[in-house]
């Protein structure tokens, strides 16, 4: 007898889409992700481009459809240790971490005013501290707090259970582990941001003043570790001058082979972000190719008309920095040939994406290139969707979220 | 209506701090609507497993159908207070509205309680003004019409058999295969990205035609397109009309070579040896490669992409977005169907322009024996995976690439094509003499041109202001890319964006499944995206109509239609249940059982405004989206934020939805002002539902105008538009406005009277 119900790998925006775009049809879905919150990568980011628009305003859509649908399921803190089984009717075991924090929490944020312990937040990618009892960001669905007990300091755990006036601290929580069957399976894990530690040459990770394209996003975002505010993490000033560095990973046989469609968009779109906080701050942007794809050209010609970006076809081969901690650059004008040194008082890197899985084993037998995007997996009764499969924008995401709901379905209404 | 309703105040959070319960609850059993509610509680942890049941338990014993939960916002806990189709459930917004968002007026004590209890009033009134829809649920056909039989309609076509759907598959031509049968081949659509590959356009024809579930129809045209989605009646004319009865449609009409006088400035039509991508692929699929001045094989073909020759005279932004203010008067004068192709659907295309001059090198070194291959790119446009493919074509000797900005192309005495380019990586200024030179095919949707659906919608047979994506059948929503205006028609392909055979294959499914769904969801009488699953609709008293046709005419969606008398006919299924119809009538003639004019009206006049507003304080009523605002301002109440005291929240459903009566009632009721905070408007509009928030701005100058003549400032209504991240500069607005405005005028003139 064949399962209707469908697995969704990843509760980002392609793993989202394509759970309620299968559940709106009627089919039981459960989304399994790795995170305490829904929304992947897009709940990082302050705007999306080319509308400028905040991304919570798209996934406050998706999460009031989720809450309005009871054929969707959700599990948090979850991943997928094996799948067994085949189309139609597969087993799948999840593990779920613990959240030690129970239904009962009413975001009263009395256990965060309790603890004491501080760890970086993996959400503002070590830009900020947060408690380790804690929500990870503003708009986080579901709206319940997590406690990391791991990096509790001893009696802090129970300190932070006597301040919830609801109960809702298990100090006892631990691993679980449980079964799902289901008849198809949409893996959609995402990205994440290219290690910036591995590109040497630009000082990704050691230089104080050169961040990457996630953490300025954070930066610029109204409920990040500045309130919006940009500046310069060494001394929390406002830069004056920044520079983009495209294709840092990107583009590169020994790093990323093959361009992460996003980043051109969204250097460009970052410097929308400096224009509107610092009106003065002079930009540079050294780039191979500004990949402007379709319609987006209105964006790319709008930005560029912008009379302090500098927009320069050019690599740079290295950065290193000053006594104040200004990088300094080293640049060559592809056009020209000319060698230089530039000093800035600020550096963004345009990391590129990298499949989540990347590296890693996973779970299901698939298909992956040699940069682990996935490439097949379809007659398994297994469909990639969103940046797990190539890399993509949101909008482009989210039309796979929905081709692989159509996949997933097709393939337990035909048994 | 609900009638026996179940109030509960929480005083956990906060709440049973900063407010005593007693006076609260008083509020309710002794005021007007005490014999509604039967129950009165309050609890100290309302979520609480032990207060559900008890709610629960309450609603068995008294048979209660309506539950008033005075607690935190309707955002929070969500799950927990459901209790049935039965019982309605409205949710007082105690904690983040009131109490962790109150501050304190020194000169007027005790405002919190004053707050709260309004807030509560008005949340029982509010219920006890709605009812539980029951929407028709009409019997829907569900077939799926799939328009253009080309790559992405063989594709929906397929999909939308493989989930066991009848489909008719109309194509104007009289073969199928679209523009990729004339391709000799693509570029790469599967890993490893690496060569070009056949299309397999045959194959999906062999595979459409030979599908028992799939009509196809060539040689056809579109007649017409009648009724809504789950209802359509459609006439097609293939060698004599055919009606058919469809569920919903996939538009995958797909695109148009663009106009070559674009092309002008790069010389085509004046150099022979000129020629355009399109032109140049149908030689490699003809088998043969040949200059139109002399029909010998060239020896060097010379691609350019840069096209910035035939754009720089078009300004970055085109004004022509705001062309939709044009008043409909002028509609007669203007062509039908105002035509959308411009020289920037060239740089549109740039992605497929660069990825075909790529593969058309590779053409020239495949056919052309020793001959060379230039690619002049101003920025090679491969973004994504497609970059392994550019790298392939960078290891092959015979293709040259370089960055190029073409200044000039001219002729040769001897035939050939001399292109004159700066800032290139071969030299700061070059000539390249070649044999034949190849321009880009601009990609132009067929909706550029052509309305295409020949929908019988009264607001036209097309989608509305497609202007704004240039001809494109796009939905300007990033998160949603197959919402459109025109509910049960998702388009996919190259009518949508100028898109990879890849990409299309995949847009095809994406919008199969968008058609099924939508059929689905209008056989259970409930809507689709933003408010998908809702069971409510508006309902019409006609009697009371006067034909003025504004709902007709504003609807986004184009849901009404006029009938044979000239009333309003309402396409139940082509409405998105947003209420700009509602907020639109003069007559106050249209409601939703759970939202309506009476229900909101009797909501506001439930806030108490005190006679002397030295002593008590002014009072503005805020209507907020409940989309973005009104998230926002719980998320400002979470980061800590306060605004003034004297403002009351009224969530609408949409600023589209707002019924200018709700503000004149409020100021005359004495209401010192209105403020509607609602989404972005303009081009790069937020609004759920397009165009609510605009017209609302267009009917809050009329309303403006009626006060000025009561001799109420005008200043008095103000609209704001505020994205759910604003959520830090919401209060500031509500501040601006208290005192840039009600400090400045005074009290309103109406108070008292």
């Amino acid at each position: 007898m064949s399962n209707n119900s469908i697995l969704v790998v990843g509760g980002g925006f392609a793993g989202i889409t394509a759970a309620l775009e299968a559940a709106e049809v009627g089919h039981e879905v459960y989304i399994v992700e790795t995170n305490p919150y829904l929304g992947g990568r897009v709940a990082q980011l302050n705007q999306y481009f080319p509308k400028l628009c905040p991304p919570s305003c798209g996934l406050e859509i998706q999460f009031q459809r989720i809450k309005n649908n009871p054929k969707v399921k959700f599990f948090t803190m979850s991943e997928v240790v094996s799948v067994t089984g085949g189309p139609g009717a597969f087993d799948v075991k999840i593990k779920e971490r613990p959240r030690f924090v129970n239904a009962n929490c009413t975001m009263c944020g009395e256990c965060e005013k309790a603890a004491t312990t501080t760890v970086k937040s993996e959400f503002e990618f070590g830009l900020a501290e947060r408690k380790v009892a804690y929500s990870t960001h503003l708009f986080a669905f579901p709206q319940r707090y997590v406690v990391d007990a791991a990096a509790c300091a001893p009696g802090e755990l129970d300190k932070i259970k006597d301040a919830c006036p609801y109960n809702a601290i298990e100090t006892a929580d631990a691993e679980k582990t449980f079964d799902l069957s289901v008849g198809s399976i949409v893996w959609a894990t995402g990205w994440k941001p290219y290690d910036m530690a591995k590109l040497d040459n630009l000082g990704g990770g050691k230089l104080a003043n050169v961040v990457s394209n996630m953490q300025f996003e954070r930066l610029a975002a109204p409920n990040g570790p500045t309130n919006g505010k940009i500046e310069r993490p060494s001394d929390g000033k406002a830069p004056k001058r920044i520079a983009f560095v495209q294709c840092a990973g990107s583009r590169d046989e020994n790093h990323l082979n093959y361009c992460s469609y996003i980043c051109c968009m969204a250097s460009l779109k970052h410097v929308t972000y400096i224009r509107e906080k610092l009106p003065e701050a002079q930009v540079v942007v050294y780039y191979i190719d500004l990949r402007t794809p379709g319609r987006y050209d209105n964006f790319m010609q709008k930005v560029a008309a912008d009379d302090k970006l500098t927009l320069v076809k050019g690599k740079v081969a290295k950065i290193v920095e000053c006594e104040c901690k200004s990088p300094i650059l080293t640049v060559e004008d592809a056009v020209t040939g000319i060698k230089g040194e530039e000093r800035f008082d600020m550096v963004v890197l345009a990391t590129g994406m990298q499949p989540s899985c990347a590296g890693s084993k996973l779970p299901v037998e698939l298909p992956v290139d040699d940069d682990g995007f996935i490439i097949g997996g379809a007659e398994k009764g297994v469909f990639a969707a969103g940046c797990a499969k190539l890399p993509l924008d949101v909008m482009k995401t989210a039309q796979t979220g929905t081709g692989a709901a159509l996949k997933a379905i097709q393939n337990v209404v035909g048994r | 209506m609900a009638e026996k309703l179940g109030v509960y105040i929480c005083s956990g959070c906060d709440i049973g701090k900063a407010l005593e319960m007693a006076p609260l609850m008083e509020a309710v059993t002794k005021g007007k609507l005490a014999g509604n509610c039967p129950v009165v509680k309050q609890n100290p942890v309302l979520c609480s497993p032990e207060a559900v049941a008890e709610i629960e338990a309450d609603i068995a014993a008294n048979g209660l159908d309506g539950v008033v939960v005075c607690a935190c916002s309707p955002r929070v806990k969500w799950d927990i207070f459901k209790f049935g189709q039965a019982v309605q459930v409205e949710r007082v917004n105690l904690r983040e509205q009131c109490v962790w968002s109150f501050r304190e007026d020194e000169k007027v004590p005790g405002l919190l309680p004053l707050m709260a209890k309004d807030y509560i009033k008005m949340g029982v009134m509010k219920l006890s003004k709605s009812r539980i829809p029951a929407p028709e649920v009409p019997e829907t056909f569900k077939t799926i019409m799939v328009l253009g039989g080309g790559f992405t309609g063989l594709n929906a076509a397929l999909e939308a058999a493989k989930l066991g759907r009848d489909v008719v598959l109309v194509e104007k031509a009289a073969t199928l295969g679209g523009k990729a049968a004339t391709m000799y081949k693509t570029f790469p659509m599967s890993h490893p990205y690496l060569k070009a590959e056949d299309t397999g356009v045959e194959k999906l024809i062999a595979e459409v035609t030979s599908n028992a579930k799939i009509k196809v129809m060539t040689s056809a045209e579109l007649k017409s397109v009648e009724g809504a989605p789950g209802q359509y009646n459609v006439t097609v004319s293939a060698g004599g009309e055919q009606k058919l009865e469809i569920g919903a449609i996939v538009l995958a009409t797909g695109w148009v070579p663009g106009d070559t006088g674009f092309l002008a400035p790069m010389g085509y039509g004046s150099i022979k040896n000129v020629v355009t991508a399109a032109e140049f692929e149908a030689m490699a699929k003809a088998g043969s490669i040949a200059r139109p001045s002399d029909g010998k094989a060239p020896a060097s073909v010379a691609f350019l992409t840069d096209v910035s020759l035939c754009t720089k005279a078009v300004p970055a932004e085109e004004e022509a977005v705001e062309g939709e203010a044009a008043p409909a008067a002028e509609a007669e004068e203007a062509p039908a169907y105002p035509d959308k192709e411009n020289a920037k659907h060239l740089a549109y295309s740039s992605e497929l322009t660069s990825l075909v001059a790529l593969k058309q090198a590779g053409y020239v070194r495949e056919k052309l024996g020793d001959a060379v291959a230039f690619v002049l790119y101003d920025h090679m446009m491969v973004p994504g995976i497609n970059e392994r493919y550019y790298k392939a074509a960078q290891d092959d000797a015979g293709v040259m690439l370089s960055k190029a900005t073409i200044t000039k192309v001219s002729e040769d005495a001897d035939g050939g094509v001399i292109v004159a380019a700066k800032d290139t990586l071969l030299g700061a200024d070059v000539e390249i003499k070649a044999d034949l030179v190849v321009l880009p095919t601009a990609i132009v949707p067929v909706t550029a041109h052509d309305a295409t659906m020949n929908l019988s919608y009264r607001q036209g047979p097309g989608f509305p202001e497609l202007e704004l994506f240039d001809g494109f059948v796009d939905s300007n929503y990033i998160c949603f890319p197959y919402e459109t205006r025109r509910t049960g028609v998702y388009a996919a392909g190259c009518v949508r964006q100028p898109m990879t055979l890849a990409n299309a294959k995949e847009d095809a499914a994406g919008a199969v499944l968008k058609a099924v769904q939508c059929i689905g969801s209008a056989n259970r009488g409930v809507a689709v995206h933003p408010r998908s699953g809702d069971v409510s609709y508006p309902v019409f008293n006609f009697q009371r109509c006067t034909q003025c046709k504004r709902c007709t005419e504003e609807c986004p969606f184009g849901a009404l239609d006029d009938d044979e008398k000239g009333t309003p006919k309402p396409n139940p299924t082509r409405c998105r249940r947003c209420g700009t119809c509602m907020g639109a009538c003069p007559e106050r003639v249209i409601s939703f059982d759970n939202y309506n004019i009476d229900q909101i009206g009797s909501m506001i006049k439930e806030v108490y405004v005190p006679d002397d507003m030295v002593a008590g304080g002014p009072r503005v009523i805020v209507l907020a989206c409940e989309n973005d605002a009104y998230p926002a301002l719980d998320m400002a109440a979470f980061r800590g934020k306060s605004w003034s005291p004297y403002v009351r929240f009224v969530p609408v459903r949409c600023l589209g939805s707002v019924n200018a009566i709700w503000v004149a009632d409020a100021i005359s009721k004495g209401v010192d002002g209105v403020i509607m905070l609602g989404c972005k408007y303009g081009p790069d509009y937020q609004c759920h539902f397009v165009k609510g928030s605009e017209l609302c701005s267009r009917r809050k100058t009329n309303i403006a105008e009626s006060l000025g003549r009561l001799g109420v400032e005008a200043e008095r209504v103000e609209q704001y538009e505020v994205s759910i991240d604003e959520y830090d500069k919401v209060p500031a607005i509500i501040e601006r406005f208290m005192t840039e405005v009600i400090t400045k005028f005074g009290p309103n003139p109406f108070k008292g009277y």
